[in-house]
């Protein structure tokens, strides 16, 4: 298991992206795959950033698994600020028209959305999403 | 990300490469406040685009949303990773997409 630890900052974003894609390397995940994964991961990594030890700076930490059969990864990124689970945030409209879609409010339902499995949980003091997603799709699993 | 924009009276064509996300956001966003003022017709050709996060989704809808009052609004070459994230978010009904 690969493990980062680094101030949860935008500033710092680059360097998740950088960390995720060198566990990915090499690894047969399409890349379709890395971009989903990465793309969940900055949901929440931009999330902890913006709110969870605001307005102070505080730490994230993120490990990286990547193996099994079929292929998965799973990505687990935790902090010690303020207790908060935003899987229980509401799903927005998606059918909704321009002119009246509110701005922003996606990165939670994305992440959902791209992943094969997100859950939360708060533990020792520490707010932990973990995302997994497999390199064969549930519908491709189920077709085989 | 690279960013190039051709103006020609009231069109406006802006080329994105690479990657737009919570950190690249504000480099287009400055770019669009500054001239989106008489543009009737905004391109975006994301031919070069290879990542699109809730920031950059947030900033499309912003455009989106400005030129339903002025104009119209094109995004065209959009490669299958940025598709797949217009459709799960219902962007791919609300965004003319060639």
């Amino acid at each position: 298991m690969a493990k980062m630890r680094i101030d949860a900052t935008v500033e710092n974003l680059d360097r998740l992206m950088d960390f995720l894609e060198e566990q990915m390397k090499g690894t047969g995940f399409s890349e379709m795959l890395v971009s989903q994964v990465k793309t969940a991961a900055e949901e929440i990594f931009v999330n902890i950033a913006h709110y969870a030890y605001s307005p102070t700076v505080g730490a994230a930490v993120v490990c990286c698994e990547v193996g099994g059969d079929p292929l998965q990864i799973t990505v687990a990124i935790a902090d010690e600020g303020r207790p908060y689970d935003p899987l229980t945030r509401e799903d927005p409209d998606i059918t909704l028209p321009a002119g009246v879609r509110p701005i922003g409010g996606l990165g939670i339902f994305m992440t959902k959305k791209l992943m094969d499995e997100v859950w939360y949980e708060y533990k020792d003091g520490k707010n932990i999403l973990t995302l997994r997603k497999r390199s064969v799709s549930e519908e491709r699993r189920s077709s085989l | 990300m690279k960013m190039k924009k051709e103006r020609e009276d009231g069109k406006l064509l802006i080329l994105l490469e690479g990657r737009l996300d919570t950190s690249t956001v504000p480099q287009l966003e400055a770019e669009l406040k500054d001239s989106m003022e008489g543009i009737t017709e905004l391109v975006f050709d994301f031919a070069g685009l290879t990542y699109l996060s809730s920031a950059g989704l947030r900033l499309i809808l912003l455009a989106q949303k400005t030129m339903s009052r002025q104009g119209s609004m094109v995004i065209k070459n959009v490669n299958s990773i940025v598709m797949e994230i217009f459709t799960i978010t219902g962007f791919a009904d609300i965004l003319t997409i060639e």
